[in-house]
């Protein structure tokens, strides 16, 4: 691993970021649903504050925080299903990404992390700041805080990347891929914490919950931005973080390769 | 050493079909039988069959992307599916019903995404770029995302695609399928300019007739799945090509003409058609003596059909 494929790694980025940049109108209607949404999600759990001051640890504007992050988060980790791998697997494009001298895994997840870019900035970025005009959020004192924020979003991004992959690569066993798609998107709904905090599950099913990569994708940067993980405790979220991506990443290289073994032996 | 070595080269495979509510028979189908070949460098390989034939799962085979069930394939010396990233950086593979370029983005960023994967040096890239630009013309498309682009246009970009990195070898599956004439011409002289100027060795599966009478120095006629001819375009030509058909509609049905020369092979009410041999007589003569026999209201000349050639070679070659 060279500069060369560092560099074809930023050119797939910077090529990832510009296909969504094409598309203002989607960008500003997506922006526009994000935001009514994110106002419902903030009045419904404001109105379990009127009872008491705490749940779960989370105070009234700790909840709105959440509330914003998570609309921010949608389409950055892309929560709703993504089928672009296993749209080429499907028609047989595949085939033509096989002959690259380049894993299709790591083009793919290259372009991914331009795509997240973009979607960060102009689908995370206008809801997030519509919020934090109309609510009081809590925002991080410390740049350092800040720092391990966005390297948390970083990674988010890549296990969510990774969990994708594996409902895609499905699509070398099924001429129907959805299935597993929507499977996997309400896996990422219910387990990540977007939906409600993880901390507000009963006990057995926050422990479930934290068995999974999921809260790797949205609740555990929530987490650091809120201040619910301080010091040291940063650092084991960041590492929970990064043992998922890299645990993701091999059990979607692996699949693959046994997907394209299946190709090459039976045909597609 | 030639370039492509096949010896003895079979792919299967095993299809399910549902018998019944719960079961499913598997039925094992013979794509590719018993396969030898090889290929020197330089040739324009021409690989004809009909639909189902094999030749897209040869091509597989000789790309990396199937593994044949028995038999040894060698490509630039390397062994295509144990070797396929050392294998891909030599080689230009296109396959025309399918789409390589990224369909979102402009053409010319797909070509330099390919720059970068197969890290081809600036200064050459730019050179390589120009002459691609130019003897494909690529220049009033290049800014315009794949997705809009017409299929004519679509498919010179994915030819510059599979050029940009100087591959040995190009592998080309049916690369002027549902071209219109201007743009299958413009596609064939690119593909004997890189032939003679780079020595590109070029094997490609077609329907065209054209394309193979035009382009091809040797050609492989492959049909349910067995080599059935391997030889240059005209002695294949003179072999089979050389029946044509008068097809003459006349005025009134009648029973089959007899005319000197030629043989009516088939009556379909006042239509009539008449196979002649174009070493014995020509068309004009075919058609006088008709005009003798019946009032003749039109008349047309079919030329064979590359699928006429090779039904007529099967039928010669089964044992």
């Amino acid at each position: 691993m060279g500069l060369d494929t560092l560099r074809l790694d930023w050119e797939l980025a910077r090529r990832g970021y510009a296909r969504y940049a094409a598309y203002p109108a989607a960008t500003i209607a997506g922006v526009f649903v994000n935001t009514v949404f994110g106002f419902m999600r903030a009045f419904i759990l404001l109105a379990l504050f009127e009872q008491r001051d705490h749940i779960a640890g989370y105070d009234a504007s700790a909840t709105v925080t959440y509330v914003w992050l998570g609309q921010a988060l949608i389409m950055t980790i892309y929560i709703f299903g993504w089928q672009d791998l296993a749209l080429r697997i499907r028609s047989g494009d595949i085939a033509g990404d096989l002959i690259r001298p380049v894993h299709p895994l790591r083009a793919s997840l290259a372009f991914d992390l331009g795509r997240a870019l973009y979607h960060a900035i102009y689908r995370g970025l206008p809801p997030l700041l519509v919020g934090a005009l109309v609510f009081r959020l809590v925002l991080p004192a410390d740049p350092l805080e800040w720092l391990a924020f966005v390297i948390s979003v970083g990674l988010a991004i890549v296990v969510s990347y990774g969990f994708r992959a594996i409902y895609n690569i499905v699509a070398f066993w099924t001429t129907d891929h959805r299935g597993a798609m929507f499977l996997g998107a309400v896996a990422v709904n219910l387990f990540s914490g977007f939906i409600v905090p993880v901390a507000f599950f009963p006990d057995w099913l926050a422990a479930l919950a934290h068995a999974t990569p999921f809260p790797s994708m949205v609740q555990l940067p929530i987490d650091i931005f809120i201040g619910r993980a301080t010091g040291g405790e940063v650092l084991g979220t960041l590492a929970v973080q990064l043992v998922w991506a890299v645990v993701l990443l091999v059990i979607a290289e692996r699949l693959f390769a046994f997907g394209v073994r299946r190709l090459v032996v039976q045909g597609g | 050493m030639p370039l492509i070595e096949l010896e003895g080269v079979a792919k299967d495979f095993v299809v399910h079909r549902s018998a019944g509510l719960l079961r499913r028979d598997r039925i094992t189908v013979q794509a590719v039988r018993d396969l030898t070949f090889s290929v020197e460098r330089g040739t324009i390989l021409g690989y004809i069959g009909p639909n189902g034939a094999g030749k897209s799962t040869t091509v597989k085979m000789l790309t990396g992307i199937l593994v044949p069930t028995a038999g040894r394939v060698s490509v630039g010396g390397l062994v295509p599916w144990d070797e396929r990233i050392a294998l891909a950086r030599r080689i230009g593979v296109m396959f025309g019903q399918r789409v390589q370029l990224w369909w979102d983005l402009p053409l010319v960023d797909s070509l330099e995404l390919l720059r970068h994967m197969y890290r081809v040096p600036a200064d050459r890239y730019r050179h390589t770029l120009a002459s691609l630009r130019e003897a494909l013309e690529l220049d009033p498309f290049i800014r315009t995302p794949v997705r809009q682009l017409s299929l004519g246009q679509r498919i010179r970009g994915e030819l510059a695609a599979a050029m940009l990195h100087d591959p040995e070898i190009l592998f080309l599956d049916e690369p002027t399928i549902g071209l219109d004439v201007v743009a299958k011409q413009r596609v064939r002289e690119f593909l004997i300019r890189a032939n003679r100027e780079r020595g590109v060795t070029v094997m490609l599966t077609t329907h065209d007739l054209a394309d193979i009478e035009r382009l091809c120095s040797r050609i492989l006629i492959i049909d349910h799945g067995r080599l059935i001819y391997d030889g240059d375009v005209n002695a294949l030509k003179e072999r089979y090509g050389t029946e044509r058909v008068l097809v003459v509609d006349l005025e009134e049905p009648q029973g089959p003409l007899e005319v000197e020369g030629g043989r009516v092979i088939k009556v379909e009410g006042p239509r009539q058609w008449i196979a002649f041999e174009r070493a014995r007589t020509n068309a004009a003569q075919l058609a006088a003596a008709v005009a003798t026999r019946a009032n003749l209201r039109d008349l047309t000349v079919e030329e064979p059909e590359i699928d006429d050639v090779v039904r007529r070679i099967y039928l010669e070659t089964r044992p």
